[in-house]
């Protein structure tokens, strides 16, 4: 258990290194921070100016053990166009991120499981097949269309911008509900199988031949045997909390951290973009390695590796 | 006194199967503490019926016809709640895979526990019956054995911890759904013997469903035979296996009792040879490496036109020995040799060329053949890569599938249509595509019904009577050894126990090993049967 843990340790921060040298890499590669960053009719003398500053006229291998140097020591840089750091904008953007993409996983997980779960106890009815279209088509839909919609709606029918600001249940809801469609389709069908598997699995047959009724069978033995490869799936989502909101953020105008990105990379907001992918791929990292450590709690031959 | 009467029982299959009833007129009945044996192979319906009795048929499968009592009374109606206060109280049923049949994220002792608890008994007598009846089954420490969670369990103790869950509430009879037969022999003999006491102890009535009269004469009082879903014939134990009636009796009871007639094909030159070999293999991460070394020290030497049997086990090494020769894993000491060439380390083009002369014939028929590809691509296709012509293949293909008994229609054709044994054929036929010196047949008839093995089993002798190839026979199973080998190798925790003549291992085992692995094996007792 401790070499599992140990392992998953260890991962986690290879990959974490891993990806902090690569934004290092494409960001060095994708044009000059320093042209960029000087006034568009700058001379020459100017823009190295700039480049001093920043420490960019420094051999590159210097000015990758600077840059983890200051990661180490928590700084981040600063935004350029608000002269703010970089972490504190971030900050400022990230509950109304979490705000929407935590509506949206709950909404995706409370509609979805059940769908899936009613899909599977139904196998091959109509009530399953309709379930499961539904899902498919929830999957299918792509955000921006139905967010869309869900704006002309409210503008047409009910004379109301929706989600001008996110304060009222109805400016959370109907965006959230744009972006937890695609995932509660993903859960829903997951589920089913998941599900499926496990009420016909030899354990579940031999449970009956014991004389355990229908609803412990599925409450005590089916559902947590099958919530097993769910909890990968939903960790996975977890780890897309930030930066899966960007269409929508964009279609409805919320101001969270989607936005921010799109806006900091048009203005080449270096610092801004470094900062983002960085703490995208951190929550990926963090979201996997909860799920690892999950699976320790729920599941005993992973407990006894 | 007359536990269960089954009365004319008839079940119906789905429409479009190949038969239109899944049991016909099936009667048959268990006593108090006695048990019958209900034999048959796959698809002969003998699971219908234990499904019938524990009411648990899907509605798919409707009772047509007859009637089923328990103790004197009828049953309720299939899947009935009824039912649940039946099951585990005064019946129960035991399934082939035993770690299977327990849910993998509970711990031994609770899901035991839930059984009494859904039942109705309190939790002071919940705990006592639980420790009584693990201690029953003759599990070591119990105690430290309720708290182990399925995964950590070995075969045969799943085996006796589902036993343990059957009996927990003394039910008056008992169902075996093959209960041995994925366990290695020995353990199979230690659980045989287990519900045999039990039985005696207890007063169970059991009915044992099983497809090897060697596992029959173990343990019956009576016997019913099934046969696609009819009882061909039925009788006292003794009487019926001393004489048995109809010829699908005796194909089965041939079967369990193949002593394979001596050949005597003399020792010519060696094909191939193994010396001293090691095979290790690494385990676990970076933080918690072990070793375990698979093959420990074994030297093997497989003469033209003979036939090799490598017998053990599971765990004994007897696979990892096939893929080192296979050149599938590289061993990590020690010498192979083919035709008097070290190949122990040849790579790139020259063991691509050795390869087609060293082919493998797997235990899984339905696994091995790519569901997608037709027959006649799957056959063709190694002699194509090694340079035949498609017109060639094809010819060479069409050849072969006649050479194992099979049509040249079945060329243009998709495995589905075919049976297991049908299957196993087609892998035979692929893996003799590219005229191989040696093949390897790694449990190739373990997975199939007895019948059908005794069938394949021919077929293997038969090829190499024709085509002279040298053949290497890794089983579990001692009759199919005893079947086919010229030479035998027997395994044990990765080292060679005994080796030499087949016949003379059989008549008179020098080793402890092996005299206690002979000794296990079912069927000891019964008298030769040759097939009518």
């Amino acid at each position: 258990m401790i070499g599992y843990i140990g392992s998953r340790l260890l991962r986690a921060v290879v990959t974490l290194l891993i990806t902090i040298t690569l934004v290092f890499v494409f960001i060095r590669f994708s044009g000059d921070p320093a042209a960029a960053l000087a006034p568009p009719d700058a001379p020459q003398e100017v823009i190295d100016q700039y480049r001093r500053a920043l420490g960019l006229d420094q051999p590159l291998w210097k000015q990758y053990t600077a840059y983890l140097g200051q990661l180490l020591q928590g700084e981040f840089g600063y935004s350029i166009h608000t002269g703010l750091s970089s972490a504190q904008v971030f900050m400022g953007r990230l509950p109304s991120t979490l705000l929407l993409g935590g509506s949206a996983l709950a909404i995706a997980l409370l509609l979805g499981l059940p769908l899936g779960a009613i899909g599977a106890l139904n196998r091959g009815k109509p009530i399953d097949r309709f379930a499961m279209g539904f899902s498919v088509f929830a999957f299918a839909l792509p955000n921006f269309l139905f967010g869309l919609i869900i704006i002309l709606v409210g503008a047409l029918v009910f004379q109301t911008y929706v989600g001008a600001s996110p304060d009222s249940f109805v400016d959370v809801f109907f965006p959230a509900l744009t972006l937890g469609l695609a995932s509660m389709g993903a859960f829903a069908r997951f589920a089913r199988s998941s599900l499926l598997e496990t009420i016909n699995a030899p354990f579940m047959v031999a449970a009956e031949a014991r004389g355990i009724g229908g609803r412990r069978r599925l409450l005590r033995h089916a559902l947590p045997n099958a919530a097993i490869p769910l909890v990968t799936l939903i960790g996975l989502s977890l780890g897309g909390l930030i930066a899966g909101s960007v269409v929508t953020e964009q279609v409805f105008g919320w101001p969270g951290v989607g936005q921010l990105l799109v806006r900091s990379v048009a203005t080449r907001d270096i610092a801004m973009v470094q900062f983002i992918v960085l703490a995208v791929a951190v929550t990926m990292i963090t979201a996997n390695l909860i799920v690892d450590l999950l699976y320790l709690l729920i599941d005993p031959r992973i407990r006894s590796k | 006194m007359t536990v269960l009467t089954i009365n004319g029982l008839s079940v119906a299959l789905p429409s479009g199967g190949d038969r239109a009833l899944a049991v016909e007129g099936v009667s048959l009945s268990v006593a108090k503490g006695e048990t019958l044996c209900l034999v048959g192979e796959s698809g002969s319906g003998k699971s219908v019926i234990a499904q019938a009795v524990m009411g648990m048929l899907p509605p798919q499968l409707p009772i047509t016809a007859g009637s089923i009592a328990f103790d004197g009374a009828p049953l309720p109606a299939q899947r009935s709640d009824a039912f649940l206060r039946l099951r585990s109280v005064r019946m129960a049923m035991i399934f082939q895979d035993a770690s299977a049949s327990l849910d993998p994220l509970r711990r031994v002792g609770d899901q035991l526990e839930e059984i009494a608890e859904v039942h109705g008994i309190d939790r002071a007598a919940r705990k006592r019956k639980v420790a009584e009846i693990l201690q029953a089954v003759r599990l070591p420490d119990p105690a430290k054995l309720a708290r182990a969670y399925p995964h950590q369990l070995s075969g045969g103790q799943a085996q006796r911890v589902v036993i343990a869950a059957a009996l927990l509430l003394d039910p008056e009879l008992l169902i075996a759904d093959e209960p041995t037969t994925a366990l290695d022999v020995t353990t199979q003999a230690e659980i045989l013997a287990l519900i045999d006491d039990l039985r005696r102890e207890r007063g169970t009535a059991v009915l044992f469903i099983t497809h090897d009269f060697g596992v029959v004469s173990d343990i019956a009082d009576r016997v019913v035979v099934l046969r696609q879903g009819e009882i061909v014939e039925t009788g006292a134990a003794k009487t019926l296996l001393a004489d048995p009636q109809h010829p699908y009796t005796r194909t089965l009871l041939a079967a369990a009792t193949a002593r394979g007639a001596p050949r005597d094909t003399e020792r010519s030159d060696v094909v191939m040879a193994a010396q001293n070999i090691h095979l290790t293999y690494g385990l676990g991460g970076l933080f918690n490496r072990r070793e375990v070394e698979a093959v420990k020290d074994v030297s093997l030497t497989l003469h033209r036109g003979r036939t090799t049997a490598v017998v053990g086990e599971s765990g004994s090494g007897k696979s990892s020995l096939a893929r080192c020769l296979l050149r599938l894993e590289e061993v990590t000491s020690g010498t192979i040799t083919f035709e008097g060439r070290d190949i122990t380390h040849l790579h790139g083009a020259e063991m691509q060329a050795l390869r087609k002369r060293i082919q493998v014939v797997l235990q899984d028929p339905f696994g091995a053949l790519n569901p997608r590809r037709t027959i006649g691509s799957a056959i063709a296709e190694g002699p194509i890569i090694h340079g035949a012509s498609k017109a060639e293949a094809r010819a060479k293909a069409e050849e072969l599938l006649d050479l194992v008994g099979l049509t040249p229609q079945a060329f243009d054709r998709h495995p589905h249509e075919f049976s297991g044994g049908q299957r196993q054929r087609i892998c035979i036929a692929r893996a003799l595509a590219l005229d191989p010196d040696v093949l390897i047949a790694d449990e190739s008839v373990s997975a199939l019904d007895v019948s059908i093995q005794a069938q394949i089993l021919d077929l293997f002798r038969e090829l190499q009577a024709r085509l002279g190839f040298t053949m290497l026979f890794i089983t579990h199973d001692l009759r199919v050894a005893a079947a086919i080998a010229d030479d035998l190798l027997v395994m044990q925790n990765g080292r060679a126990v005994e080796q030499g003549d087949a016949a003379e291992i059989f008549a008179n085992p020098q080793q402890p090993y092996t005299q206690a692995l002979l000794a296990a094996a079912p069927g000891k007792d019964l008298p030769e049967v040759s097939a009518a």
